[in-house]
């Protein structure tokens, strides 16, 4: 075989940008709801933990289902999206984005949330008598102390977003270099029979998931805190 | 002059105990006040209520004038607000802060300008400037306890709250830091509250004293006089000692040290103390009551002593004693009937020069700063 080498690259470089993406947001988003969830007293917070751990449990296709209908151009969210930019949010890199971020929601918010709630209740009272606001608490204790949790979330986002599969094929459908993530790409191989190009596929797939999970690993245990007790 | 912290209020926690506390500072009436009780009794809850870390839900505290907190009219001053600094008692230093950044921590409302010399000046002020790069983890326990200090004095508070400061420490650095302790707390002259448990640490640092048991301060005074004389039988078994007196050292040798406490000449183990200014402190159970001194005797102590009250306790007789200075005794109720005791009596108290303990007081309450 000449092709020996052959995978399909454009898959693996958009599956590589939505997860990055998924990622940005995540850290983003996932900030403010993850304190949120540590420190809030709220009575109905439950609620809320429960709501972010659903994509746990719920089945991909379920969540993508609702996706579906509630960002098509038919919701008021996917009608407005439509107004404002003339495009529609299902089968495209955008709607794709949207589903990666709900369906990586309680990966990211979980960890950082942990991180949060493990830091030592007693700096926070200290940062607080020392005058600090709750903004400058956070940034400048609860953050760097919860820095480990972090970038363990952001890591688990990426890598969960690299392989997912059910929400991208019910949202996103199959349209090479929008919404034909590397996962699909293996699928259709295997679909058309083409078993050593999804073989090479995969096993790309799995050397890269595993690389970026080995680095992050890797450099964790090395800038270990050098606060913490050996 | 009003006092300079009036407090009343009660503080219950969910589904816990309920902490009641009435407080009131003067001032300039010497700057260390003890929160003294046992653990369970509601200290840390007054002093974190002081702070604004708890908010009552009854009562009213007032600082020089300003309301911090008044339940009936919803007035609440949050700690980040309050001219107040605490000490935590595991000190809460931020681990992955330098010394000096933690020294600054509370200085960002200050001009950037503003904030290095007055951090250096602290850290100077403690005796931090070689550690200024460390972290807390690279620090002795002592070194800590002072990085936490001048962390709460870079602020420049108003009023300093010390939550069992010395606790955290371990045998002759805590013996070290408690000298160092009163020492700058005096010098400072910032009022101060301090929380312990400890009756040594109380007699070392404090000018004035509460003492809290069950959750209701029992008792509020100068030190000697909460030690000296409690005020009912609880805040005696809090406090443990019965007889604290002032006393200077005269003469030391072979071991021993001489006093003078009053009238009397007294004699006690040498504790190696720093300065000459003591507190002499006497359990009720060491004085032993003799009708005539025999004149021979291996205790070393031989006070005549007019009895002034006599208190049943059980099998057991309280005897206060004047001898110049007051002096409590416990002796057996069988002993008080062969000695004939009674008010007005001439007794001769004996103390063996080991009963005698010797805490070191570098000022005297109310001297000048």
């Amino acid at each position: 075989m000449d092709d020996w080498y052959r995978v399909d690259g454009q898959a693996l470089l958009l599956s590589l940008r939505l997860a990055a993406w998924t990622t940005a947001v995540l850290v983003v988003l996932g900030l403010p709801v993850a304190a949120w969830i540590a420190f809030s007293r709220a009575r109905w917070k439950f609620l809320a933990e429960a709501v972010v751990a659903l994509p746990l449990v719920l089945p991909p296709t379920v969540l993508g289902f609702y996706l579906l209908v509630g960002l098509g151009p038919r919701s008021p969210l996917g009608g407005l999206y439509q107004a404002v930019t003339g495009r529609i949010l299902p089968f495209s890199f955008e709607g794709l984005l949207v589903a990666s971020v709900l369906y990586s929601l309680p990966f990211a918010v979980q960890p950082f949330a942990a991180a949060f709630a493990a830091v030592d209740r007693s700096l926070l009272e200290a940062a607080e008598s020392l005058g600090a606001s709750r903004a400058r608490t956070f940034f400048r204790v609860v953050l760097p102390l919860s820095r480990p949790g972090i970038v363990a979330g952001a890591v688990l986002a990426f890598a969960h977003t690299l392989g997912e599969f059910g929400v991208v094929l019910m949202v996103g459908g199959n349209l090479p270099g929008a919404t034909r993530t590397v996962s699909i790409a293996i699928f259709d191989d295997v679909q058309a029979l083409d078993y050593a190009r999804a073989g090479r596929t995969s096993l790309l797939l799995l050397a890269v998931s595993f690389a970026v999970l080995g680095v992050t690993y890797g450099l964790q245990r090395r800038a270990r805190p050098s606060w913490l007790p050996r | 002059m009003a006092p300079a912290l009036e407090a009343r209020f009660v503080h219950t926690w969910p589904a816990g105990p309920r902490v009641e506390a009435e407080l009131s500072l003067e001032e300039p009436s010497g700057p260390v006040t003890i929160l003294f009780g046992p653990s369970g009794s509601g200290k840390s809850t007054v002093l974190r209520c002081l702070a604004g870390l708890e908010r009552p839900a009854e009562g009213w505290i007032r600082w020089r004038g300003a309301t911090w907190l008044d339940a009936r009219s919803r007035a609440f001053v949050p700690a980040r607000r309050r001219p107040v600094s605490l000490v935590f008692q595991e000190y809460a230093l931020f681990p992955h802060l330098t010394v000096a950044e933690n020294v600054a921590f509370g200085l960002h409302a200050l001009p950037p300008s503003d904030r290095r010399p007055r951090t250096a000046g602290v850290l100077g002020l403690l005796k931090l400037g070689e550690l200024s790069g460390r972290r807390p983890s690279e620090l002795s326990g002592g070194q800590r306890q002072r990085v936490a200090l001048a962390r709460a004095l870079a602020r420049r508070p108003e009023l300093l709250l010390l939550d069992e400061p010395l606790s955290a420490l371990d045998g002759p650095a805590r013996e070290e830091t408690r000298v160092e302790l009163r020492a700058f707390l005096t010098r400072l002259g910032v009022p101060a509250i301090v929380v312990t448990h400890d009756r040594l640490e109380a007699l070392a640092l404090g000018d004035r004293m509460a003492v809290l048991s069950g959750g209701r301060i029992r008792q509020e005074g100068t030190v000697s006089e909460v030690f000296g004389r409690p005020a009912d039988e609880e805040v005696a078994r809090c406090v443990g000692v019965e007889t604290v007196v002032g006393a200077r050292v005269v003469g030391r040798g072979d071991g021993l040290v001489t006093l003078v406490a009053g009238p009397c000449r007294l004699v006690a183990l040498d504790p190696g103390l720093p300065s000459d200014d003591v507190l002499a402190c006497l359990r009720a159970e060491d004085v032993t009551l003799e009708r005539r001194s025999s004149g021979l005797s291996s205790a070393r102590n031989h006070l005549e002593a007019r009895v002034v009250a006599l208190t049943p306790q059980g099998p057991l007789v309280r005897v206060v004693l004047d001898c110049g200075f007051r002096l409590t005794a416990l002796v057996t109720r069988l002993s008080c009937g062969e000695l004939g005791l009674a008010e007005g009596e001439v007794v001769t108290a004996v103390v063996k020069a080991p009963s005698i303990h010797l805490v070191p007081r570098p000022a005297a309450p109310g001297a000048p700063r």
